[in-house]
């Protein structure tokens, strides 16, 4: 009876994100997240923008100041990468769903060529607007 | 949910070192999960320095290696050595794969990791409890499901038809494509993972099953099916080659298809 008494203690979890060797697949599907939620934050940005328009020329001299100092600037920045991200990822769902693209080996280079997009896309906005006088 | 931490009765604490022997020839370390379920403690990392100019190419010839002439207590499930039993499957240096397939010279470092299916219950060292696996597969009903009368011989099937099962076939219920999945690591009670999904679509695209509208309809719910987000892993990782995530695009698409 000792052996049907005995406490069974509860089986433990074993390890997965700590022991996890990642692919760009699985980085680049966790950005899709990540970059959607920013985006919420940037929606909230934009919503900001259309407010400090509506309470007149101090409000909006205000949110240019925010917007317009290093840290909006950085922040700007960032939103601009995100939302190519999220757009040129969107495509490569877009491409899976219908059913092309999703061997290993396309995968991963669809991956870089969503990162590069990003980037590229990203570099080419705020030069532009660099050069427009913009910033 | 996703519970990035491990529960307090399964965080991995440093364990035993066993040093190599005297004159040993090349030596590399291997770090290897341990668990006890006699012993009432947490998990630990047990780490092993292997001379590796005594024992075969394989992940599985060392811990074979180990089990034999270092450590007997060491526990693991193997049998065909071959890649064909899937039981041998563990996560070896950050990837799921089979041990006996996997060459310790393929893992990069020089300590590799070697611990058990992520995300399942650890029934004793590299051991996890596959029971929902086996569950969720069973779930898919993986049989020949026919209303016609039998036919006087076998079911007939063309070339082509037949063609359409390459790839899928030839899985070996190993599991590690479904505990590759981060989404099944937190959704396995609904999620039913690649492998199970893999093996559904195989029927659905049977030309000789007969039950394709059910086995849809079965599929078509927000986590079974939908939990999938296209990480990937499943395809990454699959020792044979195969790739259940574009079989699981493939069942979205008929379920699309059906409805437009």
């Amino acid at each position: 009876m000792a052996e049907a008494s005995r406490v069974v203690r509860e089986r433990p979890t074993s390890p997965h994100t700590t022991i996890w060797r990642w692919h760009l697949t699985m980085a680049t599907s966790i950005l899709h997240r990540f970059t959607g939620i920013a985006l919420y934050g940037g929606a909230l940005i934009a919503a900001a923008w259309a407010i400090s328009l509506a309470g007149g020329p101090d409000t909006y001299e205000t949110y240019k100041a925010v917007m317009g100092s290093i840290l909006g600037k950085a922040v700007l920045f960032a939103l601009t990468l995100a939302a190519f991200y999220h757009l040129g990822n969107g495509v490569r769902h877009l491409t899976w769903d219908l059913g092309f693209g999703l061997d290993v080996k396309s995968a991963n280079a669809s991956g870089v060529g969503v990162i590069a997009f990003a980037v590229a896309a990203t570099l080419a906005v705020w030069v532009i607007a660099g050069m427009t006088g913009a910033l | 949910m996703a519970e990035i931490r491990l529960p307090k009765n399964s965080r991995v604490t440093p364990g035993k070192h066993w040093p190599a022997p005297q004159g040993a020839g090349k030596v590399k370390t291997f770090k290897v999960y341990r668990y006890d379920p006699d012993s009432g403690q947490n998990p630990r990392w047990d780490t092993y320095d292997v001379d590796v100019s005594q024992c075969g190419p394989m992940v599985l010839d060392v811990l074979i290696h180990i089990k034999n002439t270092i450590d007997p207590t060491l526990t693991f499930r193997r049998s065909c050595r071959e890649g064909i039993c899937g039981s041998c499957a563990m996560n070896i240096a950050g990837r799921n794969t089979l041990a006996c397939t996997h060459g310790h010279e393929e893992c990069p470092g020089d300590k590799v990791s070697i611990s058990p299916l992520p995300h399942m219950p650890v029934v004793k060292d590299l051991i996890p409890d596959l029971t929902l696996f086996y569950a969720q597969y069973a779930s898919v009903e993986p049989w020949l499901k026919t209303e016609t009368p039998e036919p006087q011989k076998e079911w007939a099937q063309s070339p082509q038809d037949r063609e359409k099962l390459d790839g899928l076939y030839e899985c070996i219920l190993c599991a590690c494509c479904s505990t590759s999945c981060p989404s099944y690591w937190w959704n396995q009670e609904k999620y039913l993972g690649p492998a199970a999904l893999l093996h559904a679509y195989r029927w659905i695209i049977d030309s000789r099953d007969e039950a394709t509208g059910e086995r849809l309809d079965e599929l078509e719910d927000p986590f079974k099916l939908y939990r999938c987000h296209t990480i990937m892993n499943c395809a990454q990782v699959c020792p044979k080659g195969l790739n259940p995530a574009k079989a699981i695009a493939e069942v979205k698409k008929m379920l699309v298809e059906r409805v437009v």
